[in-house]
């Protein structure tokens, strides 16, 4: 198939939904499926058929639109209306759904405003079909421009064409790092091989980050396509998924896509009648936190037990079996698509001077609208909590954000107006890290905030090297301690000595990383340690006017 | 400071240990008469006083810290002195007294005083301190200055350490003995 | 067609040395007679780079690199020793002597321990970190060796031995973190062990007394390990 032809194909699609005069889309992502979403989706198909609308209604269970806290969400662009969604559906809510459909009158009592700052303020790239597409149904994303990017870059492009977009785009890592893709698949391209394996790494495992599930669930051909156009531009033959299996939705919706892909011809031999060739397999992860270290994933996929392995050699020199690999996260595959279709500099052109394009955020903890958003780079922690985030809820103030998981800080509300990027976040003791954004008011307690990241690191070391193993259980001993009541001064310089080699002398970034949260509560809320020292424990919230 | 009116005041104490650190420091044998014009030995298993003395310069402590009697004769040495040395694994680790500690009390009182008793099997409370939950080094209960290691640490490390302490030094002990020795 | 392995020439502690590009810094140095201490590497066995104690300093690196897995390159400027590393290294050993059960006094190793020694070299002179005292099972059941989880450091050389050199790999890790360590076959003692050969590998390569022949008193046991190096050269495998 040539790319015109998928254009043909495109549009012929494009024309029969737009013959079809009713749209309903029900979220059938994880947590809209966990309020039943599913059932509600065929009892609005009954209800349809009762009012005689089934014939020109297309009933579509679809992704993620967001705003999960106001689930289940159902969208209805009914003939002639604009279109409306509704928050918090119920099954006893269908037949007025039904019935709103037949008559084009709205349910009043349901409907979720979309010109909120929650939906206005969000510019969508990775999650363009979130919400939109039935991540089952191949067709939907081949009518919302799947494909065309591969298509037209196995067909019309050179490899290095590809990768010249990607390193112009100046799109970095989503994993948490932030290394320049561009780069790093420039050095496997450069590596000689004739087998080169890309891997998507999907082992999403930060305390309240959802973003690859949702992506996952939500448009996996994105996936398919971002990987297969990492193979064509590194000269890959092979793909890997590597999946945590606490994701069975997002499993099942990749198995289907990649049948559905490889039976269509845009995965497997020949694709597309070149004689580029790539597969992808899908590997499960068993729970490990440490396996979305990329040596610790890829000792995980040979069957070894996950632990990481000192590097150099990067896997782009010595990766999966020995082979160059280049290991990716979700959210940057999901980026692919978009930048080979559309140009580098189209993609370069939103965000800040160093960190391009548009981030996922999982809002979380005390925030009003808990959910998933897709923003600019740059936008100010503020926008983000206050306005799309809809501040914080019973009344109360806020305190801190907690971003990049157990790897990342606390940040305080000095830093709310700080632009959100890789390097503006760094300076500031945080990370950006895979977009977990858990949000805290006054009754949060820093040195249990503290507490609970490090306990996370302590559970999830892999035991492999001295400092992460002894050295997070003894800062959370230490921690222990100081939050008791029990700490002294002397407790406090060492936490912090030990914070100083566990961070330098680690293997790998889950150790040099742990000491984190401590580190950034420290410089931010250190009063909160000394009044616990002090003996002075006085509830949290009270902290502030003590200090003062 | 050869001079007798600038001798330093040690003081020296065994607790749960073997006394064997003791035993080595004695087998610095004649050496002993170099330290002796620098030393004034004021309290300890060698000398017949009840009372610790105020204004130590030197304590020496042999053992682990294992019962309240221990502790409180730490916390007042500490107080009452300069300088403090953990003599011997003992005092430095916890050593073979705090072997008991991964067993549990309850279990060691039971092995002790029933399962190896033939007679009068009872947990002795009168008269005798009580242990602690663990055996630990002294440093964990005090400020410890100098660490000298080894069971018992050679009589060589230790003359090697006391001279370089009356000259005025603080020497590297690691440099003549180990954990162990 | 075999792969063309350079010479490169670096910079070792301000000593201008050449070593094979396919060598590790910790190679070069010792054949330099440079010495950097090591834990869980054992020449002849394949690297793990897992206790950290050989982190050298390279220039232009921002992070500190273990010298036994860190391969030479040209014009490679490396520190294997400043206050920070110095201080780090006695840190890492405080942090192992708190994990588990060292007594050095009472053990068959006394005096023949690569963790004692190292204690005393890098002056690591008292643990200022709560000691666990874990309660650790000591697996007997071997007619010939014994199993002392408590003075375990989990550097794996049993577990490399094994898989590596006798082919058998009865060893290896189980669970994670502070709760990982070692055991036989699928965790059967290791008397029980239907792949040990009773070759006693495993044993000599242990730096302490955790994997000790039976019989030993207190610093009796003495390892020996002639075997490794006369088993790769026999065998051409290289380092």
């Amino acid at each position: 198939m040539t790319p015109d032809e998928l254009m043909d194909v495109a549009q012929g699609l494009q024309e029969k939904d737009a013959s079809i005069p009713n749209h309903v889309r029900v979220c059938t992502a994880a947590s809209c499926l966990s309020l039943k979403s599913d059932e509600l989706a065929k009892q609005i198909k009954a209800e349809l058929k009762e009012v005689g609308k089934d014939k020109d209604t297309k009933v579509r269970c679809v992704g993620c639109m967001g705003l999960c806290s106001a689930g289940p969400l159902v969208s209805v662009e009914a003939e002639d209306q604009k279109p409306v969604m509704y928050q918090k559906v119920t099954v006893e809510n269908a037949p007025q759904i039904a019935e709103s459909v037949a008559s084009g009158k709205k349910v009043k009592d349901l409907v979720c405003d979309t010109d909120s700052p929650f939906f206005a303020r969000q510019q969508k790239i990775v999650l363009e079909n979130s919400g939109i597409i039935d991540a089952d149904d191949i067709n939907d994303y081949i009518a919302n421009d799947g494909y065309q990017a591969l298509m037209t870059a196995i067909s019309e492009m050179q490899p290095n064409e590809v990768l010249d977009e990607i390193t112009k785009s100046g799109l970095r890592g989503r994993g948490g790092a932030g290394f320049p893709t561009g780069l790093k698949w420039n050095m496997l391209a450069k590596t000689p091989s004739d087998t080169k394996y890309i891997i998507c790494n999907a082992d999403e495992g930060d305390p309240g980050a959802f973003m690859d599930r949702a992506i996952l669930e939500s448009d996996p051909h994105r996936i398919l396509e971002g990987m297969a156009l990492a193979a064509y531009a590194t000269g890959a033959t092979e793909g890997f998924i590597y999946v945590r299996a606490e994701y069975p939705l997002a499993i099942k919706r990749l198995k289907t896509a990649i049948r559905l892909a490889t039976k269509n011809n845009f995965l497997g031999s020949n694709i597309g009648g070149t004689k580029f060739s790539f597969s992808i397999d899908i590997r499960l992860g068993a729970g490990a936190f440490v396996c979305g270290e990329e040596t610790a994933l890829i000792a995980s996929i040979e069957g070894k037990r996950g632990q990481p392995r000192p590097r150099p050699p990067f896997p782009a020199e010595k990766g999966l079996w020995g082979q160059p690999t280049s290991i990716n996260n979700v959210e940057t595959l999901a980026n692919v698509a978009p930048i080979v279709r559309k140009g580098g500099e189209w993609f370069a052109s939103i965000g800040t001077n160093k960190s391009k394009g548009t981030k996922v955020f999982a809002l979380a903890g005390k925030i009003n609208n808990t959910g998933l958003i897709e923003v600019p780079m740059g936008l100010s922690l503020r926008e983000i909590v206050f306005d799309i985030g809809g501040g914080i809820p019973d009344g109360q103030e806020f305190k801190a954000v907690q971003t990049g998981g157990p790897s990342g800080g606390c940040l305080p509300e000095e830093h709310l107006d700080m632009g959100v990027d890789y390097d503006s976040l760094r300076t500031a003791g945080s990370i950006m890290g895979s977009g977990g954004m858990i949000v805290m008011d006054k009754t949060s307690n820093m040195v249990d905030v503290a507490r609970f990241f490090m306990e996370f690191c302590m559970s999830e070391s892999c035991g492999k090297c001295i400092p992460c193993r002894v050295g997070t259980y003894q800062m959370h001993e230490l921690l222990n301690r100081i939050a008791e009541g029990e700490g002294t001064m002397e407790d406090l310089a060492k936490l912090e000595e030990l914070c100083e080699v566990v961070a330098n002398t680690s293997l790998c970034g889950l150790g040099q990383t742990s000491p984190n949260p401590v580190r950034s509560t420290l410089r931010y809320f250190r009063h909160e340690y000394l009044e616990l020292i002090d003996g002075k424990h006085i509830p949290a919230g009270a902290g502030q006017e003590v200090a003062s | 400071m050869s001079d007798t009116a600038t001798k330093i005041k040690v003081a020296t104490i065994w607790i749960d240990g073997c006394s064997g650190c003791h035993m080595s420091f004695l087998d610095i044998d004649e050496r002993i008469l170099e330290l002796a014009p620098h030393i004034d030995m004021v309290y300890g298993p060698l000398v017949d006083l009840k009372e610790i003395p105020e204004g130590l310069d030197l304590v020496i402590v042999e053992g682990a810290v294992a019962n309240d009697a221990d502790l409180h004769h730490v916390l007042e040495l500490r107080k009452k002195s300069k300088f403090m040395i953990a003599l011997g694994d003992c005092a430095v680790s916890g050593n073979v007294p705090s072997m008991r500690n991964p067993i549990g009390q309850k279990d060691c009182f039971e092995r002790a005083y029933f399962e190896n008793a033939d007679t009068g099997q009872q947990i002795p409370t009168n008269g005798v301190p009580a242990l602690l939950k663990n055996a630990i080094p002294v440093h964990q209960a005090v400020k410890v200055d100098l660490f000298i290691q080894g069971c018992p640490p050679p009589a060589d490390a230790i003359f090697f350490v006391l001279s370089e302490l009356v000259a005025g030094r603080v020497p590297d002990p690691t440099k003549v003995t180990r954990f162990g020795a | 067609m075999s792969k063309v392995i350079r010479v490169v020439t670096l910079t070792i502690d301000d000593q201008e040395v050449t070593g094979r590009e396919d060598e590790t810094i910790l190679t070069v140095a010792r054949q330099h007679d440079i010495d950097i201490p090591t834990l869980c590497f054992l020449e002849g066995l394949s690297g793990w780079g897992s206790c950290r104690i050989c982190l050298v300093a390279v220039e232009g690196v921002p992070k500190l690199l273990p010298a036994c897995m860190t391969y030479c390159s040209e014009g490679m400027v490396v520190h294997t020793e400043n206050e920070q590393i110095k201080a780090y290294r006695k840190s890492i050993l405080e942090l192992l002597f708190s994990e588990r059960n060292h007594i050095c006094s009472v053990c068959v190793s006394n005096g023949a321990c690569e963790l004692q020694a190292l204690a005393q070299k890098c002056g690591m002179d008292h643990v200022s970190l709560p000691y666990r005292f874990p309660s650790y099972e000591v697996d007997s059941s071997h007619n010939l060796f014994r199993n002392d989880h408590n003075r375990c450091v989990l550097c794996t050389r049993c577990i490399r031995v094994c898989d590596e050199i006798e082919g058998a790999h009865v060893w290896d890790l189980a669970d994670r973190g502070i709760n990982a360590h070692v055991i036989s076959d699928l965790n059967a003692p290791w008397g029980d062990s239907e792949t040990c050969t009773n070759c006693g590998k495993c044993v000599q390569v242990c730096p302490t007394g955790a994997l000790v022949q039976k019989g030993t008193a207190v610093a009796e046991m003495h390892k020996r390990r002639a075997f490794l190096p006369y088993l790769n050269a026999m065998r051409g495998n290289h380092g």
